[in-house]
């Protein structure tokens, strides 16, 4: 039975593979029609060399923009959750509450000043102007989730090295990460995979077809008079092959990141 | 230090906090800003002010002056947003209903199938896998999860079209993505496929917590299954039903990709806007370089979701723990009696 349900949610993902890897003359009324069956990547290869949003350029985008956002918020957040677990007051349990509670704005609440902000600075279109918000808005989840680590970690460790006259900064980069190492996999796999799926930032401020990522190729390839199914299914398996492999390899890191995100695991 | 006497100034810096304290507390600080510095730029840069930007916005004339609650009106106002005909004549209800129809109909939807595959799934060999599986859809780029569900929604390549064709039923196997009535039911459909991984997830690891014992003590006392979800399973997973809830309103409300997705290649929201949304509305807005009323949408969004979320952090924050007077077999109730400590202490909190 519970084969049963797990296949069957598939059915969907089955769908798209089905069309994806075969010709759209076998699929195009139906893909569960399984005669004839040849399989071909050509339906691939097509959508990595699409003249309109080749996948290859959005997928090179995509990691362009989602490793650095990866990266930078971690250290920062990491840095700023590591201050707020250490070194803590009461005025800065509230300074902590409203960064938190940044979490639940929406992303439609900066579009605007944000763009206009973008455009001042001549990073419209930019890959920048993504990697740069996107470290921001990473921010409060891992400032939230860090500083939760960090309060777990015994500090006498921390106590000793400073007995021992290491800085504050030394501690921190020499003791404490080193040690949170499982959290910052945690951390990377979730930011990564955000920022990846992001649609929404990138497209108030991506609009040059040279620069689109992958997630904003998926839907241009639909036309208002063409449906290229072929194509289309394989856009989305191409641009959600990176996060899903991801979470595969990963899986134990993501679903520590994602319990420890919501309910303190 | 106490100094007594002497003219006015010494006895006013007496007053002041003396020069070692002050000194400390801006060591203090020092130290603190110097971790929090880089986050507090970029927040400050990138999201504060964005925030406080489109909060003025809102009150804003398209020439710069002050409106007061006009772009409030004429997008309240709006067809587009509130569409009270929907009720006579069928949809588009507007994109504030139809966030309100979607949260009416998957978030129940979401926290049954999720409970529901959690609990069957408890003690089954190979349910990790099958989690796996169902958890796909949570890591798939949502405008790709949109893109998914035109396999299954749209004829003549989808699959329900033509399973009701097969099955007779003319009145559906139509073009789901095509048709206005079936868009909006389709879509929601859709996104409780996609997002049940979550609650999913969140409940198995709630079961986990839940002594073993207490299940069998309650089966000893010859309680029935369903007695046990009732009177056992679900109350203890009262803290985590309530991260779900939250978590799927808030992404209920920031609905935007799968709609685009699905829908992309006719009118953006669906077929006259059967399934258009606050989110989509707002970035229509946007695009046509109506800031005003794009801030105000932002706006209102931002306000649903801060409501839902502090309702969550309180609930959090304080969580009185009722006194279990409901429970049912006695030797669960000695059991907790005994439990309390540990279980006050893995209790579910998100914030400190």
């Amino acid at each position: 039975m519970a084969w049963g349900i797990g296949l069957a949610w598939m059915l969907p993902f089955v769908g798209v593979a089905m069309v994806a890897f075969r010709p759209l003359s076998q699929t195009s009324f139906g893909w569960w029609n399984l005669s004839p069956f040849t399989v071909t990547v050509d339906n691939l290869i097509a959508a990595w060399n699409n003249p309109g949003c080749p996948l290859s350029l959005g997928l090179r985008d995509s990691f362009l923009v989602a490793l650095p956002a990866t990266i930078i918020p971690m250290f920062v957040g990491a840095l700023a959750g590591y201050g707020f677990a250490r070194f803590q007051t009461r005025t800065r349990d509230y300074v902590f509450l409203s960064v938190v509670l940044l979490m639940a704005v929406p992303q439609m609440m900066v579009a605007v000043p944000v763009y206009n902000l973008m455009i001042a600075l001549h990073l419209v279109s930019s890959l920048w102007s993504l990697i740069l918000l996107h470290s921001a808005w990473g921010i409060p989840w891992i400032l939230l989730f860090m500083r939760n680590f960090f309060r777990s970690l015994p500090p006498e460790i921390e106590e000793a090295a400073r007995v021992d006259g290491a800085s504050d900064f030394k501690i921190f980069f020499r003791i404490v990460l080193p040690m949170s190492l499982p959290a910052m996999a945690a951390v990377v796999v979730f930011q990564f995979m955000w920022v990846w799926n992001d649609f929404f930032f990138a497209q108030v401020l991506i609009q040059n077809a040279n620069w689109y990522l992958s997630t904003q190729c998926v839907p241009r390839l639909v036309g208002q008079y063409v449906r290229p199914f072929d194509l289309l299914s394989a856009a989305a398996i191409l641009t959600m092959s990176v996060p899903v492999a991801l979470y595969i390899i990963l899986q134990r890191f993501y679903i520590r990141g994602l319990i420890g995100w919501t309910i303190k695991g | 230090m106490n100094r007594r006497g002497g003219g006015l100034l010494p006895r006013l810096t007496s007053l002041l906090p003396e020069p070692a304290t002050i000194q400390r507390w801006l060591r203090s600080q020092a130290k603190f800003l110097s971790f929090f510095l880089p986050a507090a730029i970029l927040l400050v840069v990138l999201v504060i002010y964005p925030i406080a930007a489109t909060l003025t916005l809102s009150f804003l004339g398209p020439d710069g002056g002050f409106a007061g609650l006009q772009n409030y009106g004429s997008v309240l106002g709006s067809p587009d947003t509130f569409n009270s005909a929907c009720l006579q004549q069928g949809l588009p209800c507007g994109t504030l209903l139809n966030n309100l129809i979607w949260t009416g109909i998957h978030l129940p939807l979401t926290l049954f199938m999720g409970l529901f595959l959690a609990v069957l799934l408890q003690n089954v060999r190979g349910a990790s896998i099958v989690k796996s599986l169902v958890f796909l859809g949570m890591v798939t780029p949502l405008i790709v999860i949109g893109v998914v569900l035109r396999f299954i929604l749209e004829a003549p390549i989808g699959l329900v079209p033509g399973f009701f064709d097969w099955l007779g039923i003319r009145s559906l196997a139509v073009n789901w993505i095509a048709n206005p009535s079936t868009l909006l039911f389709g879509l929601i459909l859709g996104t409780v496929w996609s997002w049940t991984g979550f609650s999913m997830v969140v409940y198995s690891a709630g079961l986990t917590t839940i002594p073993k014992d207490y299940f069998e003590a309650a089966r000893v006392d010859g309680a029935s299954e369903w007695q046990i979800f009732r009177k056992i399973t679900w109350p203890l997973l009262r803290p985590v039903t309530l991260v779900i809830v939250t978590m799927t309103i808030l992404w209920e409300l920031k609905l935007f990709d799968i709609v685009i997705g699905a829908t992309a290649g006719s009118q953006q929201g669906g077929v006259g806007g059967a399934a258009d949304v606050l989110a989509l509305q707002m970035y229509r807005y946007f695009f046509i370089i109506d800031y005003n009323r794009a801030a105000v949408v932002a706006t209102l969004l931002t306000i649903f979701t801060l409501i839902v979320a502090v309702v969550l952090f309180r609930r959090l924050l304080t969580a009185p723990r009722r006194k279990k007077r409901r429970r049912l077999t006695p030797s669960v109730r000695r059991m907790e009696a005994r439990r309390v400590g540990p279980e006050e202490a893995g209790g579910s909190e998100v914030v400190t």
